[in-house]
């Protein structure tokens, strides 16, 4: 009898120490707890205090705080410069966005092949998503050095461009813009290829065999087929790239610091020069502040139209 | 209308064998052609060549008596139902029938004819405006066709079109499916794994196997007059007995034709056979015996399917006497495999 006894309490006790594991919820709460205390730290807190911030005349260096209400806002809404800047967030955002889905969709279709080497290419593709921002973004400032840029360069020797011009990408308003839509091109391009990628190997094969079979031709397959089944992951990852170009300020920082005659400068970059280097930290936060409701609204359209294009 | 004869047609993948090893296969005008073969006998590969869908590596295909084997798909005038029935997810069913004749360059009231007929075919014309993902896997079955159909091609490409859908289901669909095929006279060439629907559909059967052709033939050919033991075994279930007799031939015998002496009525021609029962299954209309001929020789296992119409009492471990009409045994050759003909 005793040995039966203890048989059947050494389970009894094994279940004891592994509580924690077996209740899920409690597991569940734990596993999630760090994520939350980073929110709460890293997002929830700093976006309360810009709040806080914006309707005070909080600068660098000074403790004492007063509540002026809506002053910064009436300040910042006669300001030229911030509505210079948020005409160049639409714009940077729109032509690099634009860019990237297109790029993005050719690109997947282009890997979604096999080919030989088709791994070490994926790689390639990957790298600059894998590259950190500033570090990629100063070998961006050298390519487009005004002396020794390897674009003028390249140009000159194979005689696309006269002798004697010399193109100074970040000092020349147009050509500054482009350029930093190209360095978030660059930079954005491979996360959105992996999501269309995916969305792409997720359409069955026999799709495509019967658009084939039913006499489709490649533009008629890409654009009543392929591109509208991948549309609601398509529209995912032009979510992630307006949101990541939207509050960028790393580019614009590394390459023009909003230069020049701010035709450059991003409402990310105004906030920061505003508020951190010069001082208005009130001016800073209320600036920011407008980022806000914009992404607000990009999320929601774009995961309303989404799921109207859920086809699943 | 059309025929499609393949000729010496063969395709490698990158890994392992021939796919599909060198078929020689006519198909005629207006016939139902069946491939059958177990999975990874190269049936749909065969299929795929025929459509287009696939470049053989060597041979030809042949669309009425011309060469169509670099041609792309739509230059071929075919239409395939998958099995999955692929239809197009975000389009709805009018759109999903019209599709083929959108890209055929058809436009307007015409396609609208052409849908509410091959709609009307099918009885789904009160489905036009659903969704595939509304519609149940009778429903996308027969939108599948409907979307072969509408555009009158000159041969249909059938793979396994019925084996997503119940068993009760498939038996209606298969014989709507023998109907319209019937209707409208359309070349057929039809993939299955299942061989009762290949013995109830076909005009012919090919029975296929690691990529090269056992036997082509009628229902009837390939179940009484099998050409090989793989035939043998393939069709009919339970499978064809086979015994190995003196080294140099294989006997076998189909297990409804191997039953109790006393249900023989003509008794002349009879090949008696003592039968030890081990195990007995009823499955209601017949009882299938299992067990060993109790013979000096060593044979392996045997079953005998005998109708409850016998009321023979068949009890296990028992040795029962049995019988089987000499006309009714099929002789192979031991090294080959093949038919010996009588």
């Amino acid at each position: 009898m005793s040995a039966i006894d203890t048989r059947v309490t050494t389970p009894l006790a094994r279940s004891h120490r592994a509580h924690l594991a077996d209740n899920d919820g409690a597991l569940g709460s734990w596993l999630l707890a760090p994520a939350v205390v980073y929110i709460v730290l890293l997002v929830a807190f700093p976006f309360l205090l810009s709040m806080y911030y914006s309707v005070s005349d909080a600068t660098v260096g000074n403790t004492a705080v007063r509540f002026v209400g809506l002053q910064n806002f009436e300040r910042i809404m006669q300001s030229n410069t911030f509505w210079r800047s948020m005409a160049n967030t639409f714009v940077f955002t729109l032509m690099s966005q634009l860019l990237v889905v297109v790029l993005a969709k050719t690109l997947a279709m282009a890997l979604y092949k096999d080919f030989r080497g088709k791994w070490i290419v994926r790689l390639l593709i990957l790298l600059p998503w894998v590259a950190p921002i500033s570090l990629g973004t100063i070998g961006w400032l050298w390519i487009f050095d005004p002396v020794y840029s390897i674009i003028n360069w390249t140009l000159r020797a194979s005689s696309l461009l006269p002798a004697n011009t010399w193109p100074i990408w970040l000092g020349q308003p147009n050509l500054a813009m482009v350029s930093i839509v190209l360095v978030d091109v660059w930079r954005l391009l491979p996360l959105a290829t992996v999501i269309i990628l995916a969305g792409l190997s997720s359409i069955p094969q026999d799709i495509h065999d019967a658009a084939e079979m039913d006499g489709a031709g490649f533009w008629r397959h890409l654009f009543q087929i392929n591109i509208p089944l991948v549309m609601p992951i398509m529209l995912i990852a032009l979510l992630f790239g307006i949101v990541f170009t939207f509050t960028d300020m790393i580019i614009v920082y590394v390459l023009t610091r909003g230069g020049p005659f701010d035709t450059t400068q991003v409402l990310a970059s105004l906030a920061f020069f505003t508020g951190v280097p010069g001082g208005d930290l009130a001016e800073g936060a209320a600036i920011s502040l407008f980022l806000f409701p914009l992404l607000v609204a990009v999320v929601i359209l774009l995961l309303t139209i989404a799921r109207r294009t859920e086809i699943t | 209308m059309a025929t499609v004869e393949t000729r010496a047609l063969t395709k490698h993948f990158d890994r392992g064998n021939n796919a599909v090893d060198g078929i020689d296969l006519a198909v005629h005008e207006s016939e139902f052609m069946v491939l059958l073969g177990p999975s990874g006998s190269g049936k749909t590969t065969l299929l795929r060549l025929i459509a287009g869908l696939e470049q053989p590596t060597s041979g030809d295909i042949l669309l009425n008596d011309t060469v169509v084997t670099g041609l792309p798909p739509r230059a071929r005038n075919m239409a395939m139902v998958f099995q999955s029935y692929a239809l197009y997810p975000h389009l709805n069913v009018f759109r999903n029938i019209a599709f083929p004749l959108h890209a055929q360059g058809m436009r307007g009231p015409a396609i609208q004819k052409k849908v509410d007929w091959a709609a009307k075919m099918f009885g789904i014309s009160a489905l036009l405006q659903r969704k595939p993902r509304q519609l149940s896997g009778g429903e996308r079955q027969r939108v599948a066709l409907a979307r072969a159909v509408v555009r009158e091609p000159v041969v249909f490409l059938l793979d396994e079109p019925l084996s997503n859908l119940d068993a009760k289901l498939r038996i209606s669909a298969r014989e709507e499916l023998q109907q319209f095929q019937r209707r409208l006279a359309t070349t057929t060439i039809y993939v299955t794994h299942d061989q009762i629907e290949a013995l109830a559909l076909g005009d012919r059967i090919v029975i296929l196997d690691h990529g090269t052709i056992h036997q082509i033939g009628t229902p009837q050919d390939v179940y009484e007059r099998p050409a090989d033991t793989f035939v043998a075994t393939f069709i009919g279930a339970p499978p064809m007995n086979l015994m190995k007799r003196d080294g140099q031939t294989i006997v076998g015998f189909r297990p409804e034709h191997f039953l109790p002496l006393e249900a023989h009525r003509d008794t002349a021609d009879l090949h008696r056979l003592p039968f030890h029962v081990q195990r007995v299954e009823n499955l209601g209309s017949d009882r299938l015996a299992y067990g060993e001929l109790a013979t000096p020789v060593q044979t392996g296992k045997v079953i005998a399917r005998i109708p409850n119409t016998i009321e023979t009492v068949l009890t296990s471990d028992t040795t029962h006497e049995f019988a089987i009409k000499r006309r009714n045994l099929h002789t192979f050759d031991a090294a080959n495999g093949l038919r010996v003909h009588a």
